[in-house]
């Protein structure tokens, strides 16, 4: 057994230059469209995020906004268009993976962490390293510098008395806040984050908008959330989706005022007797 | 976790990392040199196991190899493959093979050709037999033709995402196939009858007790280095990995691993373990047969990693051994009421103790005011 069927880690050599026509931005989608067997989940759909911008999207059921997520991830990949990363990085072709390895991290609506290994195997896992191939991983030894940053997100996500339990014994909350960690130790240029307060009591609410709006130092973030109070405490800049497309664009005083966002989405909510 | 842990601390873990504890070498050092001692006891004493009793331990362990590797892919990775009985297969027809050719002009038709193969009128032994006849090349084959069938296999199936249910699925047809082959008399394999009447290994015969005590001896030696490899792997970062695709895939695929080539290592690893067992089973047993390793065998391997404790290494060991100390008890009193009890005792795993022998000893002992303590204690100390 060798490693030469596993798939290259080090892609930069494939990476396909292409120019952008936005330079500042991180991630750049350009035209994408996601058919699902006739139904398109994006519709040309196009979306510049920029550096150290936090993007808060948002929008109805069926818009598109797990979608967008998962073709940036590369788990969906798109009929037809462009997603640039960074100045001329082609995502499309590429696996989970390779995209997670080039900067990429996801964290997903439902908390997703190794429920039965303690706080710190599961950040230990995620660490940015460089060959996480079978055979590196099994000789791998943790290095102080290792152990510090993953003591620093411990910090950061306010779990480091927990380190030592087991991630499925956490609450609903630790288990969310885990999963930033996870995703934050991966030292992604952008995060994707799928509702991150679905299910958080109001003050876990709050403490996790100040955890993503101080990650913006050093990251970007594209954040999807249902909740309008949560979305006014985080954002400046909202995109809302529609069908498959973006329907507007701005801050988020301005989206909250517009008459087709507030008939599409914020009317709908009404509807149905949701507190907007 | 904390950098500063002292030296002794460090070393004592690196030693406890390869599976080097105290309770490895007693009860390693008892079954390698303890129960062979006994078996040179008087045979009237209380004490005395006799050829027969170690022959069958001998064969239980060898189990016990193949249920490491079951754990390795089901219990760490959570991948359940209902097919191990083939990779087992190979490995024991590849020795059988050696062997029936070591048998020679000794045959019943004291032709140099295998009896089986004089019976179906075969003329010339098979090119795919000849490289047989080096041991060096049988023993390389023994592992090595498992663990390429687990790759190709592996390489397709895990690159195709096919997990859960649906891989079970599929490793259940492969043990159908290999089950159809082997079964043939074209295939060359001794057809259902399988390989037997085994004479001599290197010179030493079969049928002569020391040869199996030497036998069961290598048995327990392998079990201990599969058990150290295991171990090694599951106390890595990569073993760690292995659990982590079994708690939630998609998470380490964003992490950056690429589960797919997890799973075949660990996969192919497995085969390499049946492959192993098989081969240490067709010397202690005297024949290898279709029947030995077809679907309902690799149901019945899986099972032996349930009753014991999946995800425990010493779990594996103590399944694999224990349901077959079981059969052979049950099979010599009651032959017919052994699927039924096979059966309601994975049901009762199942819904009982899904954690398996082990799952309960440690409950049990948790539950013990004194050992909770302790517990505790080794809890924080670590």
């Amino acid at each position: 057994m060798n490693e030469s069927i596993s798939i290259p880690r080090e892609i930069a050599g494939e990476r396909k230059v292409i120019g952008s026509r936005h330079q500042r931005s991180i991630i750049y989608l350009d035209n994408v469209t996601v058919d699902f067997d006739g139904f398109k989940a994006l519709n040309q759909l196009n979306l510049i995020v920029d550096y150290h911008e936090l993007r808060v999207v948002i929008g109805p059921n069926g818009a598109g906004k797990s979608t967008l997520l998962d073709v940036i991830s590369g788990k969906v990949q798109p009929a037809s268009g462009r997603v640039v990363f960074g100045q001329a990085t082609d995502l499309i072709g590429l696996r989970e993976n390779q995209i997670a390895a080039l900067g990429i991290g996801r964290k997903f609506q439902t908390p997703s962490v190794y429920t039965t290994l303690p706080v710190w195997d599961n950040l230990d896992l995620s660490l940015r390293r460089k060959n996480k191939g079978f055979i590196a991983t099994l000789l791998s030894k943790l290095n102080s510098e290792e152990s510090d940053k993953i003591a620093l997100t411990l910090e950061t996500i306010g779990l480091t008395k927990k380190a030592r339990v087991l991630a499925g014994q956490l609450s609903h909350g630790e288990k969310q806040w885990l999963e930033i960690g996870m995703v934050l130790l991966q030292d992604p240029e952008l995060l994707l984050i799928d509702e991150p307060v679905a299910g958080m009591t109001e003050q876990e609410t709050e403490k996790t908008g100040e955890l993503l709006k101080s990650l913006t130092d050093k990251h970007s973030l594209i954040v999807i959330e249902h909740d309008m109070e949560f979305v006014r405490q985080i954002a400046k800049m909202v995109t809302v989706l529609h069908e498959g497309t973006v329907l507007c664009e701005g801050f988020v005083e301005h989206v909250q005022n517009d008459p087709r966002v507030i008939e599409i989405y914020l009317g709908r909510q009404k509807e149905a007797n949701a507190p907007v | 976790m904390t950098p500063e842990r002292s030296i002794t601390s460090r070393l004592a873990a690196a030693a406890s990392n390869v599976g080097a504890g105290p309770a490895f070498w007693i009860i390693g050092a008892l079954l390698f040199a303890g129960v062979p001692l006994l078996n040179l006891l008087p045979d009237d004493s209380f004490f005395h196991v006799s050829d027969f009793t170690l022959n069958l331990l001998g064969k239980f362990f060898a189990f016990a190899i193949l249920a490491l590797g079951i754990d390795l892919i089901w219990g760490y990775t959570g991948v359940l493959s209902l097919g191990h009985g083939v990779f087992f297969g190979l490995g024991a027809y590849a020795m059988g093979m050696h062997l029936m050719l070591g048998i020679g002009t000794e045959g019943v038709y004291g032709n140099a050709l295998p009896d089986f193969m004089v019976w179906n009128q075969v003329e010339e032994l098979p090119w795919f037999w000849k490289p047989f006849y080096s041991l060096p090349f049988s023993l390389a084959a023994i592992v090595l033709v498992p663990m390429a069938a687990a790759a190709m296999f592996g390489y397709f199936v895990f690159r195709s995402r096919i997990r859960g249910v649906y891989f079970s699925i599929i490793t259940q047809a492969l043990a159908l196939v290999a089950w159809l082959v082997f079964n043939r008399n074209e295939t060359n394999l001794g057809g259902t009858n399988g390989l037997t009447n085994f004479k001599h290994i290197q010179g030493f015969s079969l049928n002569d007790p020391s040869t199996q005590l030497v036998m069961y001896m290598v048995t327990i030696l392998f079990l201990g280095l599969a058990y150290v490899l295991c171990r090694w792997i599951t106390q890595s970062r990569a073993g760690r990995v292995l659990i982590a695709i079994r708690d939630c895939e998609q998470r380490v695929f964003f992490s950056g691993y690429s589960p797919a080539n997890y799973k075949l290592f660990v996969f192919v690893i497995s085969a390499g373990l049946a492959g192993l067992a098989g081969a240490l089973y067709v010397p202690q047993v005297g024949i290898i047969t279709p029947n030995q390793i077809g679907v309902l065998p690799s149901i019945e391997m899986v099972i032996w990693v349930a009753v014991g404790g999946r995800g425990t290494l010493s779990g594996a060991i103590i399944g694999a051994a224990g349901v077959n100390f079981m059969r052979s008890t049950l099979t010599n009193h009651f032959p017919e009421l052994w699927p039924f009890f096979l059966g309601g005792l994975f049901i009762a795993v199942v819904m009982f103790f899904p954690k398996g022998i082990v799952g309960l000893l440690r409950k049990m002992s948790v539950m013990l005011p004194s050992r909770k303590s302790k517990v505790e204690n080794a809890a924080t100390t670590d």
